[in-house]
C-alpha cells in the first residue's frame, strides 16, 4: 500500500486539497442545515439525520484516536527504525524487518478484534490496536529510509568530522525523511480507517453513525458517516503528498 | 530485504545472540507477571486469572524453565559453536511452543472435569507471549543461517503439521474458542467458504481489468496521473465507508430494476462488498503491472527485435514472462489486503469470517470473536507465504 510516486501536477492537487479540505469542514459543522436533503431523498426514514451525537463531536473523537495512536506509533517506530540501523541495534534488523513485514499480513479489522480480550471494550483496545498496527509501516519505511543513504555519503560525512549524532541529524534523517513520511502516510490512513471499525468495538468515532445506520437500516446514517470518514482520508492523504513532496531533497 | 545480515556490530564477550537472549527474557518476564489462562464460569463474564506455574503440571512447567535455560545458553558465546547453537534453537523453540499448547489443552480438559459444564477456559496474555517467543527465536535462527525457502517452507509445514495434529486429536476441545467452534461447526465451514469465495470473485474481475490497465500505464504515459490519481483515491477511503456507500447505489438499483435482484444485485450481501474489494484491489495490480513491464530491460526488447520477433510475440514470450515476479508481488499484496477487508464485508451482510467477530463482539461473547479473528490471521499468514514461494518460483533463472 505505498504511495505511487509518481506525482501529479502540485499546483492542481494543492487546490483539491484546499477545495476538499473546505468541503469537510463544511459538512462536519453544518450537516444538519442538509436535513432537508436526507428527507427529500429518504422520504420513508423517521429520522433521515444522526443526531444522537454531532457530527462536530464525532469527527474529534475519530481524530483523537488517530492523533493519540499515531503519535505514539511514530515516535516509537521511528525510534525503533533507528535502533536497529545503529551499530549497537543491528543484530535486531532482520528480525525487526520481518516481523513489520508479517505483522502487515494480519488484517487491521483482526488485530482490533484480538485485542478485545485483552484490553477489554472501548476507546483504550482501540488506541492500542491502531497503535500496534500504525507501528508497522513507520518501521518499515524508517529502516528503508536510512538504509537508501549511500555508505559514501555517510563515509564523506564522517570525514568532514562529524559526530554520530551529526551525522544522523543532519545527513541521514533528512535524507531518509521522505521515505519516513511515506510511511507515516501509509500508517495515518489504515489508522483513519481502522478508528472507523473502533465503533464496533465501543470507541466512538465517525464509524458510529455508519454502524447504527446499517444495524437499523438507515442508509441516511451510512451516507453521512462514510462521506466524512472518506473526505477525512482523502484530505489527510493529500496533506501528507504535500508533505512528502516537500521533503523530496533536491528533487 | 537489506544486505546487513551480517553481525558486524560490536561483539559481547558473553553474549553471542542478543536476540535470542531478549526473547528469552522477554517471555520469562511475560510468563511472570501475566495470567497464562482465564477461567470464567460462563462464556460472558470475563474469567478469572490463572498463572503458569499454577496452571501447568509440574513436569510441564520445569521442562519450559529448563528450556528457557537451554535457550539462554544457545544465546551464549561459550559453550556452543554459534552453528550449533542455531540448531539447538530450531530443536528447542518448536518443542516449547507445542509443550505451551499441549499444557493450554492439559489444563483445560482437566478444569473442565471438575467445573460445571458450561465454564469456560481461555488463552490469557502469558500464553500468547509464550506462543510468539519462540516463533520469533526460529525466525531469527533462520535468518542467521541463511535457509532457503524450500527448506525453511517445509521446517514450517512440519511444524504446522504437529500443531493441527493437536487440534484435530481434540486434545484442546477443552478450550473456549474450541466449545464455539463445536456449536458452530456447520457455520463455520460455511463462513470460511464465503470468505474464500468473496476474495475469489474480486480477485478475478481485478486482475482482469487491472493487467491491461497496467500494460496501458506502461504503453501511454499520458494515462498514467488519472489513473494512479484515481485508483489512489479509492485506495485511501476507508473499507467500511467504501463497502457503505456502495450499499445505497445499488439497493435504490435494486429497488427501480427487480430483475436484478433475481442475479443477487442487492444493497446488503456480497455484490457491494465485491465491488469495493475490486476497486481496493486495482492499484496494487496495475501498479506493479506497470512497473513489471518497465522493468524490462531496452537491450532486451532490442535483442527480441533483432530476431525478427513480432511486438506480439515479444509481449508473451519476452515482456510477461519477464514482469511476472513484480506481477505476482502484487498479486501477493492484493490477495492478503482482500482477506483482511473480507471481514469488514460482514458489517454489510456479506458474510465471511468478519461475521463471527462482529456477532461476537455483539454478544460480548470473546471467543467467538477470536473464532473469527484467528482463522482469519492464519489465512492470510498462509496465503501470502504461498504467494511469496511462487513469486520467488516464477523469477527467472539466474536472476536479474
Amino acid at each position: 500500500m505505498k504511495a505511487v510516486t509518481l506525482r501529479a501536477p502540485t499546483q492542481t492537487r494543492t487546490w483539491l486539497l484546499i477545495a476538499l479540505s473546505v468541503l469537510l469542514v463544511v459538512l462536519v459543522l453544518f450537516m444538519e442545515e442538509l436535513k432537508p436533503l436526507f428527507e427529500a431523498a429518504f422520504p420513508d426514514l423517521r429520522s433521515p439525520l444522526y443526531d444522537r451525537e454531532s457530527f462536530l463531536q464525532l469527527t474529534l473523537d475519530h481524530l483523537l484516536l488517530v492523533l493519540v495512536s499515531s503519535i505514539i506509533s511514530v515516535s516509537v517506530g521511528v525510534g525503533a527504525g533507528l535502533f536497529v540501523t545503529r551499530p549497537s541495534g543491528r543484530e535486531f534488523e532482520p528480525l525487526v524487518s520481518s516481523l513489520a513485514a508479517i505483522g502487515q499480513t494480519f488484517p487491521p479489522a483482526a488485530v482490533l478484534a484480538i485485542v478485545v480480550p485483552l484490553a477489554g471494550f472501548g476507546f483504550i483496545p482501540t488506541i492500542v490496536a491502531l497503535t500496534l498496527y500504525g507501528l508497522l509501516p513507520v518501521v518499515q519505511n524508517t529502516i528503508a529510509g536510512l538504509g537508501t543513504v549511500p555508505a559514501t555519503t555517510l563515509e564523506a560525512a564522517r570525514g568532514t568530522g562529524m559526530s554520530r549524532t551529526q551525522v544522523l541529524l543532519r545527513v541521514e534523517l533528512p535524507l531518509a525523511m521522505r521515505v519516513i513520511i511515506a510511511g507515516v502516510r501509509v500508517s495515518v490512513i489504515i489508522n483513519i480507517g481502522t478508528a472507523t471499525i473502533g465503533s464496533t468495538v465501543g470507541a466512538q468515532s465517525l464509524g458510529t453513525p455508519i454502524i447504527a445506520g446499517l444495524v437499523g437500516n438507515n442508509i441516511a446514517y451510512v451516507i453521512q458517516g462514510a462521506v466524512l470518514v472518506g473526505l477525512l482520508a482523502i484530505v489527510t492523504d493529500l496533506f501528507f503528498e504535500r508533505l512528502e513532496t516537500r521533503f523530496s531533497v533536491g528533487g | 530485504m537489506l544486505s546487513t545480515q551480517v553481525s558486524n556490530g560490536r561483539t559481547s564477550p558473553l553474549v553471542a545472540n542478543r536476540v535470542l537472549l531478549t526473547l528469552v527474557v522477554a517471555a520469562a518476564i511475560g510468563a511472570a507477571l501475566l495470567s497464562f489462562v482465564a477461567m470464567a464460569p460462563n462464556r460472558l463474564v470475563s474469567g478469572e486469572p490463572i498463572n503458569l506455574i499454577a496452571a501447568l503440571r509440574p513436569w510441564q512447567w520445569i521442562t519450559l524453565v529448563l528450556l528457557a535455560m537451554l535457550l539462554a545458553a544457545c544465546a551464549l558465546t561459550r559453550p556452543l559453536s554459534p552453528q550449533g547453537a542455531l540448531y539447538l534453537t530450531l530443536i528447542a523453540a518448536p518443542v516449547w511452543l507445542v509443550l505451551v499448547l499441549y499444557g493450554l489443552g492439559d489444563y483445560a480438559t482437566r478444569t473442565l472435569q471438575e467445573a460445571s459444564a458450561s465454564a469456560r477456559v481461555s488463552q490469557g496474555a502469558a500464553f500468547w507471549i509464550l506462543v510468539f517467543c519462540p516463533i520469533l527465536m526460529m525466525l531469527d535462527a533462520f535468518q542467521r543461517l541463511h535457509t532457503n525457502l524450500a527448506l525453511r517452507g517445509l521446517y514450517t509445514l512440519i511444524l504446522v503439521a504437529i500443531v493441527a495434529a493437536l487440534f484435530v486429536s481434540g486434545h484442546l476441545d477443552g478450550l473456549a474458542i474450541m466449545y464455539e467452534y463445536a456449536n458452530n461447526r456447520d457455520q463455520f465451514t460455511d463462513e470460511f467458504i464465503a470468505h474464500l469465495r468473496l476474495v475469489a470473485s474480486a480477485l478475478s474481475p481485478a486482475l482482469a481489468i487491472g493487467l491491461p490497465l497496467g500494460l496501458l500505464a506502461h504503453r501511454r504515459a499520458g494515462t498514467r496521473g488519472a489513473l494512479f490519481g484515481v485508483l489512489n483515491f479509492f485506495q485511501t477511503i476507508p473499507s467500511i465507508a467504501l463497502f457503505a456507500l456502495l450499499v445505497a447505489p445499488l439497493a435504490a438499483l435494486s429497488e427501480t430494476f427487480p430483475l436484478l435482484r433475481e442475479f443477487g444485485i442487492k444493497g446488503i450481501g456480497a455484490t457491494p462488498a465485491i465491488i469495493a474489494l475490486v476497486m481496493y484491489a486495482l492499484l496494487p495490480i496495475v501498479r506493479n503491472t506497470y512497473a513489471g513491464f518497465n522493468g524490462v530491460a531496452a537491450t532486451t526488447l532490442e535483442a527480441a527485435r533483432g530476431m525478427g520477433m513480432t511486438s506480439r510475440q515479444i509481449l508473451w514470450r519476452v515482456e510477461i514472462p519477464l514482469a511476472l515476479p513484480v506481477i505476482l508481488a502484487g498479486l501477493r499484496i492484493v490477495t492478503v489486503q482482500a482477506i483482511g477487508l473480507a471481514v469488514v464485508a460482514a458489517l454489510i451482510g456479506a458474510g465471511g469470517l468478519g461475521a463471527f467477530i462482529f456477532q461476537g463482539l455483539g454478544q460480548y461473547a470473546i471467543d467467538l470473536v477470536l473464532l473469527g479473528a484467528i482463522p482469519t490471521i492464519a489465512l492470510a499468514v498462509v496465503a501470502d507465504f504461498i504467494l511469496q514461494i511462487l513469486v520467488v518460483l516464477s523469477r527467472p533463472p539466474g536472476g536479474r
